[in-house]
């Protein structure tokens, strides 16, 4: 079933409620996204029909359950254009991330060894890294940006040599909303010989994300990013590293024999999956990947390019206000960070939530790049697909107010 | 719009104290120094404090943070600024009390000078960290030095 992006507000019941007296204009999605109602229907039936332990049940039962995960497993695949046994499930981005850098990169790295990452990163595709180079006496580089929140390709051209053995790098960021050049970042690493992996928790349910043609070796999401419930995230790999990956947590499922002394694990993806995963939120995963698809592409991105367009240009008159990362355009996503000169970013919080208004004021997660931007903390507005210009328009306002308040 | 709410938490006497701290920059005869954080916003402060005579002698901040933390930790810093210690120590307690939500002690609440408006923040509860971050790092700075002696 086709569904149409104007009225997809409708299918968000938690959209419908005030917040202090002030119709809820979500602007957090970066953080995590609302459910639509398919979504929070699909972990209820699960519940009410389906529940049961996967892989292990001869009943029927324990088969629904299985066929259920296992064919968002698929679902993932296609979406991302990839390998049914190449998507592993994990608790999300973050612990993607680590499994690839503590099951992966910490057995091939030696000492001298380099791994490059950008200071654009989420904590998350970064101190894993730096715990590895401090645990294999690797060293980590860091791609700058330039005075547009965008990479410096050129410093990065300079960064890669032989002993680059891993570049990390977000699809897009989650505080300047730069859309990072991935594939040609991927290629630039290949041509060294080096493992790419990527953090596209801010990419996947903004605009399709294909495995095939980015040609990476890992990429990680979250399921709560992209509509879907907590608890759920992916991993991409390619198929020939994961057989080479060892997982990081062992236990029930992913054996296929245990003796005493030793085990001999299951192939992937199932010796990464141990204990009881997280099936109803692997099933509300798929959920949410459906409605993605019922929407499309198109109108998805058309929509969103049309949000944050409104909001960059209706931010950029509001006068001592500061917009971080690239103007809209191609290389922005659907997210705007800025500061209110004379205002810290907790109080614009404050203010703007009394308005109804929900946005993110700190570092978010990124504390180097805080550091390279020299603030100590911002304010972000994200936008999702439910959105719309009267939301903006209320961001508007209430920063005015937040402004008159503050006299600044 | 509702603004009603907001004027509740961010008094004049607040703003005043933001916009214009008290105690604010480095204290050369300092004995304790004390650098904290809210890991949740990345408000830093650092607290400086010099201890004489089982007293406060003196101290100052410096740091970086929103109006609600500035403006604690300068009123933080006129109130204890001379005290004895068993006396800062006791205000703190009843500060941290009071954003708490537990202010039965209300005559203690009043010896806390232009803090005690502060008490207004507990409506705002993404918020009481910024007020209390002084006062920890103040109870911090007296502990430390007690355990040195
Ligand atoms: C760019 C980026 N990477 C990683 C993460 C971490 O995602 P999660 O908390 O779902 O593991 C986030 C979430 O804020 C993010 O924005």
């Amino acid at each position: 079933m086709v569904k149409n992006i104007a009225t997809a507000r409708n299918d968000f019941p938690i959209l419908n409620q005030q917040i202090n007296g002030e119709p809820l204009t979500y602007l957090d999605n970066a953080a995590t996204t609302q459910k639509p109602q398919v979504v929070i229907d699909a972990l209820t039936h699960y519940y009410e029909t389906d529940n049961a332990n996967i892989h292990r049940g001869v009943y029927t039962l324990a088969e629904r359950a299985t066929e259920a995960y296992e064919g968002v497993r698929q679902q993932v695949a296609n979406f991302i254009n990839a390998q049914t046994d190449e998507v592993i499930f994990t608790r999300g981005t973050t612990t993607s991330l680590n499994w690839v850098a503590l099951g992966f990169a910490r057995q091939l790295l030696q000492p001298n060894d380099e791994i490059i990452i950008t200071v654009m990163e989420h904590h998350s595709n970064l101190v894993p890294w730096q715990q590895v180079a401090l645990q294999t006496g690797a060293k980590l580089r860091y791609i700058e940006i330039d005075e547009h929140g965008e990479l410096d390709l050129t410093q990065y051209g300079e960064l890669l040599n032989p002993k680059t053995k891993f570049v990390a790098f977000t699809h897009v960021s989650n505080v300047l909303g730069t859309i990072n050049p991935v594939k040609q970042m991927t290629k630039m690493a290949h041509d060294v010989g080096a493992y790419v992996v990527i953090d596209g928790a801010q990419a996947v349910g903004h605009f399709s994300v294909d495995m095939t043609d980015l040609d990476c070796d890992f990429y990680a999401f979250s399921g709560h990013k992209v509509y879907g419930p907590t608890g759920i995230g992916v991993l991409y790999g390619k198929r020939e590293l994961l057989a080479e990956m060892n997982p990081v947590e062992f236990g029930g499922e992913m054996i296929n024999l245990v003796e005493r002394q030793t085990t001999d694990f299951k192939p992937a993806p199932a010796k990464f999956e141990a204990g009881t995963m997280p099936i109803a939120q692997a099933i509300g995963l798929g959920a949410a990947l459906d409605y993605l698809t019922s929407l499309g592409w198109s109108a998805i991105e058309e929509h969103e390019q049309s949000l944050v367009t409104a909001a960059y240009q209706q931010l950029n008159k509001i006068d001592g206000l500061t917009i971080y990362g690239p103007a809209a355009g191609p290389t922005r996503s659907a997210l705007i960070t800025f500061n209110l000169n004379g205002v810290h970013p907790h109080d614009v919080a404050t203010v703007l939530d009394t308005q109804g208004v929900a946005v993110r004021a700190g570092h978010h997660c990124a504390q180097p790049l805080m550091q390279t931007l020299g603030v100590s903390a911002t304010t972000r507005a994200s936008f999702g697909l439910y959105n719309n210009l009267a939301d903006v328009e209320r961001l508007i306002a209430a920063l005015v107010e937040t402004k008159e308040f503050f006299q600044v | 719009m509702n603004l009603g709410n907001l004027s509740d938490l961010y008094r004049q006497l607040i703003l005043d104290h933001a916009q214009h701290p008290h105690h604010h920059g480095e204290l050369a005869s300092a004995d304790q120094t004390v650098t904290l954080n809210n890991p949740t916003c990345g408000d830093v402060i650092k607290l400086q404090v010099e201890l004489k005579d089982n007293q406060v002698a003196d101290l100052a901040f410096s740091g970086d943070g929103c109006s609600i933390s500035q403006a604690s930790a300068s009123m933080m810093t006129d109130l204890v600024k001379g005290q004895s210690l068993p006396e800062v120590q006791h205000e703190i307690a009843t500060f941290l009390e009071m954003l708490m939500g537990n202010n039965d002690a209300d005559e203690d609440v009043d010896a806390l000078g232009d803090a005690a408006v502060l008490a207004t923040v507990v409506k705002f509860p993404a918020r009481i960290k910024c007020a209390t971050l002084a006062w920890k790092a103040l109870e911090q700075a007296i502990g430390e030095a007690n355990n040195h002696e």
